[in-house]
């Protein structure tokens, strides 16, 4: 047993904070702070400044332009850049679909579609749900019928993340339907330029635009968008959902609402003490900072026998289910320590300049709100207790 | 024993949720609730007619009710449509008036609104550290701070104002148009105020108001906790019907044995919080109504919060949209924790005795 980093590691995380201390712009950091939601220019712009570093693609290996780290690198990237306020990778291109080309594309997809990611050129989003398929993803119907040398895509997907800034999405699609629901489904990407696309916002409970439906009527794909053989899609989007599960327990984003809410409570003057005084609160804290401490570990033990095995297993859903759990109750935590300043609308108290706490927490009660979509996506923390019912438990 | 509510409670109860189904509907609910003024006025009016404020107050003071149960039966009603007005207000100024003696006509029948403005920032809930301060001015009075989300600030004509008189808690009258009111709308809906006081007019009305304060308190609590099983008892409701026909993997989602016992888990919590409901309103006009209060807050505070989670994880994605009514029932009920005490609060109002 040894708990402390290595050398590399330390000098690593050194070189990653004296990156972010002294190029991560202070506008981007702040937007990140207020907790709201990003603009795509500062996603672009931050995506650009990770390139230049040859920082961005944190899961790809060093021949496709990526950096070849290590899962505890990858660890180690998150924490530090959750401690800068720098954004979160937009995951759609980078951690998703680029992995899947790496493994099932064919050269040329791996040529042209690669690098047009790292340049931040090509913006994805992920077609997979459907209003009909969510955890059963299986039964999804929006059909892609061979028509010569294309394929005609009509039906429709929902909960699209980031669609409205997207180029391009890949979409899991039913090729076959004379056989196992699984054994019909296919991966395919598609140019959202293309004629017969609309694509319409969908409110989030706090009131943000995040996602999206994509209606798709007689949409011409060419052939060679297959990615992967006909009817592989299955297999494909399996390998996904196994292969990046580094940053699944969010780790990195716990320690940074764990250090929000101790700083607020222990700047917030309550009944006349501070909030942090309040033995009431400061237990829920410390309830929660214990669960982090060992969600660390978990967490490391779980990407060290991941790094051993080649790939990670199924135990791996334990990190989702437990990393969400401690993330949406900090978030519980920041919206409490408010008391009745957590109120007001976001961004409907313009008259007179009035604040109610520190600027950075305007969207606490938001944030609560629209993080309980943490444990519904991705596979729901049910559906991963299924997983690890039947694979762990053997059940 | 008797849990049949009487008579004249069920009818109240009954045109209360008739009147919003029929006129309050959750398209119009939105609109109202997150568009500036957060409040229909004709609405307003309409309720006031059916007789809905006049339920607050006892024959004496010009009204028909006055009991918590009177209370407890409008607000569930009001909990369960979601409605934005502002009731509370309206409540807890109607139990200061009985205090002060004064007439209470224009409000009861709502052609004045009041707005109770007692938290600040630095003492969102209870009384014991109000900095809010008064002085003698002429041979009136002038208050000066800060009162933060004063729920139906927003629209009131008249705010009671709780603020320190010679190192006592006294109670003010303040016209809207003395102060300086910076309206908003609020998270989950409904509207409130940022009452800034400086060297503001102010008409003094009781000198010793902290046991008419703690009384307005309690019955705005026993109001948000009914408020609260109203809106629980309708989430559950959308729930229990999503459950049955959502289908997943060939079945109805409702068939998973982990969502039947998660479901049955949140049945027990409604149970548990009518009947808390029930005795809060029992004991509201009593001697011990702050610390029954205190314990249906927490208890409440609790209940609300499983009841949202619970309810928006098992619909699935669909109850994190603004278009379907389960995301705004779980804003509801998670912000009414924010309002006069927490979950802690009360709890810490319960060990103290
Ligand atoms: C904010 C947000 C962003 C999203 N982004 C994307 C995206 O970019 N791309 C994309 O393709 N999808 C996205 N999704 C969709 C997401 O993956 C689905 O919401 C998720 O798979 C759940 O599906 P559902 O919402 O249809 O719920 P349902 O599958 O209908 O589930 C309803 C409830 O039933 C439970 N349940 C279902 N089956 C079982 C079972 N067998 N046993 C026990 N319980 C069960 C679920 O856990 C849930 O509690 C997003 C969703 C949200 C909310």
């Amino acid at each position: 047993m040894e708990l402390t980093f290595s050398p590399e590691e330390d000098a690593f995380r050194a070189e990653l904070r004296s990156f972010l201390s002294d190029d991560l712009p202070a506008h981007i950091s702040d937007a990140v702070r207020a907790g709201g939601e990003l603009s795509k220019d500062i996603m672009v712009e931050w995506h650009a400044l990770l390139a230049g570093k040859g920082w961005l693609a944190t899961t790809w290996p060093k021949e496709f332009g990526g950096t070849g780290w290590t899962p505890v690198q990858r660890q180690i990237f998150e924490e530090e850049t959750c401690r800068f306020y720098a954004p979160r990778i937009v995951p759609f291109g980078l951690s998703m679909l680029g992995p899947v080309l790496q493994t099932f594309g064919t050269k040329e997809q791996q040529d042209t579609i690669l690098p047009r990611i790292l340049s931040g050129e090509d913006w994805w989003c992920q077609g997979y749900s459907e209003p009909g398929a969510g955890s059963d993803l299986a039964s999804l119907k929006t059909r892609a019928v061979r028509d010569g040398d294309d394929y005609i895509i009509n039906g429709q997907k929902t909960w699209t993340t980031l669609g409205q800034h997207a180029d391009k999405i890949f979409c899991l699609v039913r090729t076959d339907v004379d056989c196992k629901p699984q054994a019909g489904i296919s991966f395919i990407l598609v140019d959202l330029d293309t004629p017969g696309i609309e694509m319409r916002p969908i409110r989030l409970i706090e009131g943000g635009h995040e996602v999206n439906e994509v209606f798709f009527t007689d949409v011409r794909v060419p052939a060679t968008e297959l990615v992967g053989k006909e009817n592989q899609g299955w297999t494909i989007a399996k390998f996904l959902l196994s292969h990046e599960r580094t940053g699944i327990a969010g780790v990195g984003f716990s320690m940074q609402a764990l250090e929000e809410v101790k700083t607020l409570a222990r700047n917030t003057r309550r009944g006349g003490g501070m909030l942090i005084d309040d033995p009431l609160f400061a237990a829920r804290i410390a309830q929660v900072e214990i669960d982090l401490e060992a969600m660390k570990i978990t967490n490391l033990r779980m990407l060290f026998q991941a790094q051993k095995q080649g790939a990670p297993g199924p135990e791996t859903s334990i990190l989702k289910i437990k990393g969400s759990i401690i993330y949406q109750e900090l978030n519980d935590l920041a919206r409490r320590a408010l008391g009745s300043s957590a109120a007001p609308f976001p961004g409907h108290v313009t008259e007179g300049n009035i604040l109610f706490g520190p600027p950075d927490t305007a969207n606490s009660a938001a944030k609560y709100f629209n993080n309980r979509k943490i444990s519904i996506f991705g596979g729901s923390n049910e559906i991963q207790r299924n997983i690890l019912t039947k694979t762990m438990l053997e059940l | 024993m008797d849990f049949d509510l009487t008579e004249d409670r069920r009818m109240l109860s009954d045109t209360l949720t008739r009147y919003l189904a029929e006129q309050y509907g959750f398209e119009h609910r939105n609109s109202v609730a997150y568009t500036a003024p957060y409040h229909d006025a004709e609405k307003w009016t309409e309720m006031a007619d059916l007789g809905i404020l006049a339920a607050f107050a006892p024959e004496d003071a010009g009204g028909f009710g006055g009991t918590g149960f009177d209370v407890s039966v409008v607000f569930e009603a009001l909990g369960r449509a979601l409605c934005p007005e502002p009731m509370l207000a309206a409540l807890m100024a109607s139990r200061l008036m009985m205090a002060t003696g004064a007439d209470q006509e224009t409000l009861l029948d709502g052609s004045r609104k009041y707005a109770v403005a007692i938290g600040e920032i630095e003492c969102p809930y209870g009384l014991d550290y109000l900095a809010t301060s008064a002085s003698a001015h002429g041979d009136g009075h002038v208050l000066s701070g800060r009162k933060t989300a004063v729920y139906g600030g927003q629209t009131a004509d008249v705010f009671l104002v709780a603020a320190m008189l010679n190192g006592s808690l006294a109670l003010f009258e303040v016209a809207a148009n003395d102060a300086e009111i910076v309206g908003y709308g609020m998270m989950d809906g409904g509207g409130a105020a940022e009452v800034l006081l400086d060297g503001t007019r102010a008409k003094l009305l009781l000198a010793d108001a902290r046991d008419a304060l703690q009384d307005a308190l309690n019955a705005g609590v026993l109001a948000l906790c009914a408020e609260s099983l109203g809106a629980m008892v309708y989430s559950y409701e959308m729930l229990l019907e999503y459950l049955k026909t959502r289908k997943q993997f060939g079945v109805n989602i409702g068939r998973f044995q982990v969502l039947q016992h998660r479901a049955v888990d949140m049945l027990t919590e409604i149970e548990q919080a009518r009947s808390i409901v029930i005795k809060a309103a029992a004991e509201l006009n009593g001697p011990k109504a702050t610390r029954y209060c205190a314990m249906a807050k927490n208890l409440i505070g609790r209940a609300g919060r499983l009841i949202s989670e619970e309810s928006i994880q098992m619909h699935g994605g669909i109850a994190m949209t603004w278009e379907y009514p389960a995301s705004h029932y779980g804003k509801r009920l998670v912000m009414i924790d924010h309002q006069l005490g927490d979950t802690d609060f009360h709890l810490a109002a319960v060990m103290a005795g």
